[in-house]
């Protein structure tokens, strides 16, 4: 089997080729620092490569876990450092010229992403962005933004099932493979 | 009622836009919430889409380097494998397991203990440990799909595959029995496609595992039907 044949470590190997630097800008965009984002970036995989004995380089599943984990480490680290949270209040625009040496597949899904992303309506695409790039809490949302925390679960809620909608996930794309014993 | 507001938690927690407490509430609510656990999923794959509308230049190299060279020093400490798993089904099982409890500990759904008090990370992490250990022992079980994991020290985990949630008022418990007397090693629900249950009691050399019905909340001594079993460790 293919799967026998390649160790653990070229399997890792892979996620972080396929799934790195997606992870690397996440983390960069929260951190805004370097050094932070690579430690985030590597802390999440290292998480990946505790939890699993063995990894199914597959896109669609693993990468949710990664860029998961990844988030969860940048969060922290955000968390930490106030200073810079206080900076990531602004929602910056995105920087107008992508990196020159993008891959096809990774230009295309950010452009798919950012495209519904602009679909959405304002207050929605804020309250996602302060919490996905910021780091922010729903009650820090909520005291920054002058809302109840009721509007801005309900803001998130609304504004992640829409972007689902627009980017055609479907559930199928998450299921664990099924077993064959 | 907790599980109105507990129920609007979703998107937060998929966004990582909980606090500490708030997030604990959640991953215990939604051990036993199957609504939650579905949203979660459909949630949670948006959540992780807003990464890649980010933009940012390559990595540095070293980055890549260095996470190969950490996680192999990790690996370095573990007895290097020699696959125990000889069948190409068993192996696929176990990537499956894996691939499985990885989601788990991510939605935090993994403990489906209706009577539980300890923490769902840890014990999804109880699990994750026996499960992932390369020189566990590997049961398969008989009447049911799915295989007992159990580790050198005796630590165990079920993974059983396509078990219907236990009917209402119910729930499965499991057993260890050695020398013909059963011990209690924890109770679980049942449900969704894997169901992955840490015993809380180990598993040592000639006992073997069986799961019951039980009424819920579980009982001293097995009772209910036997709905699976395994040969002896």
């Amino acid at each position: 089997m293919a799967l026998m044949a390649r160790s653990d470590e070229t399997a890792l190997a892979e996620l972080y080729d396929r799934y790195g630097r997606v992870a690397f800008g996440l983390a960069l965009r929260m951190l805004r620092d370097e050094a932070l984002a690579e430690d985030a970036v590597q802390e999440g995989f290292l998480a990946v490569w505790r939890a699993a004995a063995r990894f199914v380089p597959e896109r669609g599943k693993a990468s949710t876990w990664i860029l998961t984990l990844v988030h969860r480490r940048a969060v922290d680290i955000v968390r930490r450092e106030e200073r810079r949270r206080a900076d990531s209040l602004e929602l910056a625009p995105e920087p107008a010229t992508a990196a020159a040496d993008d891959d096809a597949w990774l230009r295309f899904e950010r452009e798919r992403v950012q495209a519904a992303l602009k679909q959405l309506p304002d207050p929605q695409r804020e309250a996602l962005e302060l919490a996905y790039y910021g780091g922010f809490t729903q009650t820090e949302l909520a005291e920054r933004l002058g809302q109840p925390v009721g509007t801005i679960k309900s803001r998130m809620f609304t504004g992640l099932a829409r972007l689902r909608e627009l980017l055609g996930e479907n559930e199928e794309a998450w299921s664990p493979s099924p077993s064959t014993t | 009622m907790e599980s109105l507001t507990v129920h609007d938690l979703t998107a937060a927690y998929s966004l990582d836009a909980l606090d500490p407490d708030e997030s604990r509430e959640y991953e215990a609510h939604l051990a036993h919430c199957e609504r939650c656990q579905r949203e979660l999923a459909a949630l949670g794959g948006a959540a992780a889409s807003l990464a890649y509308a980010t933009e940012a230049p390559a990595p540095p190299a070293a980055l890549r380097d260095r996470i190969l060279t950490a996680a192999r020093a990790e690996r370095e400490n573990v007895v290097p494998l020699r696959p125990r798993w000889t069948t190409a089904a068993k192996v696929i099982t176990a990537v499956a397991a894996c691939l499985a409890i990885g989601f788990a500990i991510w939605a935090a759904s993994l403990t489906r203990t209706l009577d539980s008090t300890r923490d769902a990370r840890d014990q999804a992490n109880r699990a994750l440990a026996v499960v992932s250990d390369p020189t566990a022992q590997r049961l398969p079980l008989k009447g049911a799909s799915g295989s007992l994991v159990v580790g050198r020290s005796g630590d165990a985990a079920l993974i059983v595959n396509q078990l219907d949630t236990a009917p209402s008022g119910k729930t499965y418990e499991a057993w260890v029995i050695q020398d013909g007397m059963p011990r209690r090693a924890g109770t679980f629900a049942g449900g969704g496609d894997t169901s992955v249950v840490p015993l809380d009691h180990p598993v040592p050399k000639g006992a073997s595992v069986a799961v019951t019905i039980e009424k819920s909340g579980g009982v001293d001594a097995p009772q209910g039907r036997a709905v699976l079993s395994t040969q002896p460790v």
